[in-house]
């Protein structure tokens, strides 16, 4: 590539959508995303009129907050190319649910769609849009990888965690038994039925801990809360983190649990 | 059975510690899963099969009255008899009527849903005529007075030792030393005695998978092949169904087969798929004399044009309570409705109300698991959510997810405020996270801690920490 093609290819302007979990909870995810984003070549924006995707109150079946706080993240965030977020299901929430909060309203139902074709899950946006094949990380650990549901039904999120993973030196990945299958957090529902999602990640926890691993990733902090608060009340090492830790060579912060072998 | 929908979370709270059906329900994993999408993998163009059966029922239910009416056109063609019941109780009378007039003391009962929504054996039983159910699995429900816990294998519930000792408290005239160890011993001693109840039996009532207009035909899909002898021995046939399960012609019937058993039991096909047409004709063999469809509508005709009008697709497989990770937690008896899992979440409020069964459309993560199996591509969390709406509406969600939603949403329409609160709040609880960073309990946080740790936050916010970075490296720029 020749110099004045290398400045007439200008770099993709991306909002970083960072999620209310990871703003409150955990924002090394955050600068963990901002540099694997500008690794690949994107300018990073940090829009400071963002706080939630609105996904407790549309799951709740508010639809009228849902709808003025999905108008409120599209005005902040529609200027740019790519809406990016470390989360499968708030993406997905962006992506896929956000032009059915406008139908029948063919002015903002318009612009909803055309923000949406834009939103993508952090992981997922680098793999397929940005062609990433290794994020030059390396991590000695065993790790086993857990398919939150949003992204992985909504978004098809599977192999490019895993690809991503596969090139980090050193990382071993340790399949669990149903990686696939529900950790029990789901929002709202793991404090409105408590028992019964206590009941699904005390399985989801029993795999993890069948498979080997010694390091538990996800890309959505809302199930890493979930599984890393069972494996900590249950006693276990197993260290839980968000993947883009891992793919961003991030890992000096404490972990969500654990303290590791 | 007794709508107890709302006691959903007391039911669960007891199904969790039922050690029985906590094994028992073991077997729902590990026998559906794997079972579907091996069969799954096995057909190419299976996916393309689940568009097409989805385009037929769309087509179908955009056209119900047309099909109906050629349906019964059909069926009364060729000898039978179409009874129209607006409500389970229609249906009930309707049914008891026929047996009255066939002098019926006892019916055989092939496996049907339809009969349990309109309850139906409780109706025969109080006038007398004695309902005998003729698949295992509900001849072993009817035992011990229970209802289905699942709607293609009503007594997945039950462990085999269960059965047994059921068994041996009603069959008085088994010997002791008789083995009945296995499933195919429980099942050939259930088929000895069902065998002269089916010779002896005046009606025979069964439900159907499939009415074809094209044909006036009702089709049943067994494995065990009783709805055939049900069907056939009395003298009487009378078919209970739904509106929603007629489809045009044979051919939407076969291809939508294809889909059917597969999704439910991984099988190609059922063992045994029965199409009848009319009563026994002079030159046929055998069959009954006389042959009557009960319509049931209850609620469905209401289902249509609006937004659950999706939920008239499903064949009834099971294939999303097999894939439910609630269901797997609590099994079926839990949701208190005829019909349970995800399906029963969605159709349980269209049939009896959002009042009464609020509880079972909440009751999910939202995984999609469900949707992600459905043969009939049903879009069962949309309509849950959609549920959740109605309820919302009319103030029926509880006041407190109600308050605390609408004081999250105070601060979460108001970015501003909303950072300065975080900025506030959260370095202040990752203080009181102390060293362990994480929270054994925590006030107003009793639903996560109870059974796990909350992790401390780190400290700043994302927001204010990006602040200060990006302030940094402007000075540093200047």
């Amino acid at each position: 590539m020749t110099s004045s093609e290398t400045k007439s290819v200008r770099q993709p302007r991306v909002g970083l959508f960072a999620t209310c979990l990871v703003d409150l909870f955990r924002p090394s995810v955050g600068f963990a995303s901002v540099k694997l984003l500008q690794d690949a070549g994107c300018e990073v924006h940090v829009p400071v009129a963002q706080t939630c995707c609105g996904q407790p109150a549309y799951n709740t079946g508010d639809r009228a907050d849902t709808r003025e706080i999905a108008e409120q993240v599209i005005e902040a965030f529609e200027e740019f190319d790519f809406i990016v977020a470390p989360s499968g299901s708030c993406a997905s929430m962006l992506r896929k649910h956000y032009p059915c909060l406008f139908e029948g309203d063919t002015a903002w139902e318009e612009r909803a769609k055309a923000f949406s074709a834009k939103c993508h899950e952090l992981i997922s946006f680098l793999t397929d849009v940005m062609m990433v094949r290794d994020t030059g990380a390396a991590l000695n650990a065993r790790i086993t990888y857990h398919d939150s549901c949003s992204g992985l039904r909504e978004l098809n999120i599977s192999e490019q965690p895993r690809k991503l993973l596969g090139n980090v030196s050193g990382l071993e990945i340790k399949e669990m038994t149903d990686s696939h299958v529900c950790c029990g957090f789901g929002g709202t529902f793991c404090v409105k039925y408590s028992e019964i999602s206590n009941a699904i990640v005390t399985k989801k926890v029993g795999n993890i801990d069948a498979s080997g691993a010694d390091m538990l990733l996800a890309g959505d902090l809302g199930c890493l809360m979930n599984m890393a608060g069972k494996l900590k009340r249950q006693g276990s090492d197993v260290e839980v983190r968000h993947v883009a830790e891992v793919l961003a060579g991030m890992t000096s912060q404490a972990p969500i649990a654990g303290s590791g072998k | 059975m007794e709508l107890t929908a709302n006691k959903f979370k007391a039911n669960a709270s007891k199904a969790l510690v039922d050690a029985q059906l906590q094994k028992a329900l073991g077997n729902v994993e590990k026998g559906f899963i794997g079972k579907r999408q091996k069969a799954a993998d096995a057909l190419p163009e299976f996916d393309a099969l689940r568009d097409n059966a989805r385009d037929i029922k769309n087509h179908t239910l955009a056209h119900l009255d047309l099909y109906l009416e050629e349906y019964e056109r059909k069926v009364t063609a060729a000898g039978g008899h179409v009874h129209w019941a607006q409500t389970a109780e229609d249906a009930r009378r309707i049914v008891l009527d026929i047996c009255r007039k066939a002098n019926a003391r006892t019916v055989t009962k092939g496996k049907s849903m339809i009969t349990e929504e309109i309850a139906l054996n409780d109706h025969l039983e109080a006038n007398g005529i004695e309902p005998v159910e003729t698949d295992l699995g509900e001849y072993i429900i009817q035992l011990r007075g229970e209802h289905p816990s699942h709607i293609i294998a009503p007594a997945v519930h039950l462990n085999k030792e269960q059965v047994e000792g059921d068994f041996r408290r009603v069959h008085t005239h088994l010997a002791s030393e008789r083995d009945l160890s296995e499933p195919v011993s429980l099942l050939s001693e259930a088929r000895e005695v069902l065998r002269q109840r089916y010779f002896a039996a005046d009606v025979g009532i069964t439900g159907a998978n499939f009415l074809i207009a094209e044909t006036g035909s009702s089709v049943i899909v067994t494995n065990e092949g009783n709805g055939d002898l049900t069907q056939t021995l009395g003298k009487v046939h009378v078919v209970v169904a739904s509106i929603e399960k007629i489809v045009p012609t044979l051919e939407d019937t076969s291809q939508i087969l294809r889909v059917l058993a597969r999704s439910a039991t991984g099988q190609d096909m059922s063992v045994y798929t029965t199409f009848s047409t009319g009563p026994k004709r002079e030159e046929d063999p055998d069959g009954p004399d006389e042959y009557h469809v009960v319509l049931l509508d209850n609620g469905r005709s209401a289902m249509l044009g609006t937004e659950y009008q999706d939920m008239l697709r499903c064949i009834r497989c099971g294939a999303c309570m097999n894939h439910c990770p609630v269901y797997h937690a609590v099994g079926g008896h839990a949701y208190g409705s005829v019909y349970p899992g995800p399906m029963g979440a969605v159709l349980t409020p269209s049939l009896n109300g959002i009042d009464e069964t609020g509880q079972l459309p909440n009751a999910s993560t939202f995984c999609g698991r469900c949707e992600a199996v459905c043969p009939m591509r049903i879009p069962l969390p949309k309509m849950m959510r959609h549920w959740r709406e109605r309820e919302f509406e009319r103030n029926l969600t509880p006041a407190v997810a109600r308050y605390g939603l609408k004081a999250w949403a105070f601060f979460a329409k108001r970015p501003k405020l909303y950072r300065f609160a975080a900025s506030l709040g959260m370095p202040l609880l990752s203080l009181f996270g102390g060293t362990s960073r994480r929270f054994h309990a925590l006030p107003l946080a009793g639903g996560w801690t109870r059974y796990r740790d909350l992790p401390a936050p780190e400290g700043r916010t994302f927001q204010q920490a990006w602040a200060q970075r990006e302030a940094l490296k402007q000075e540093a720029g200047h």
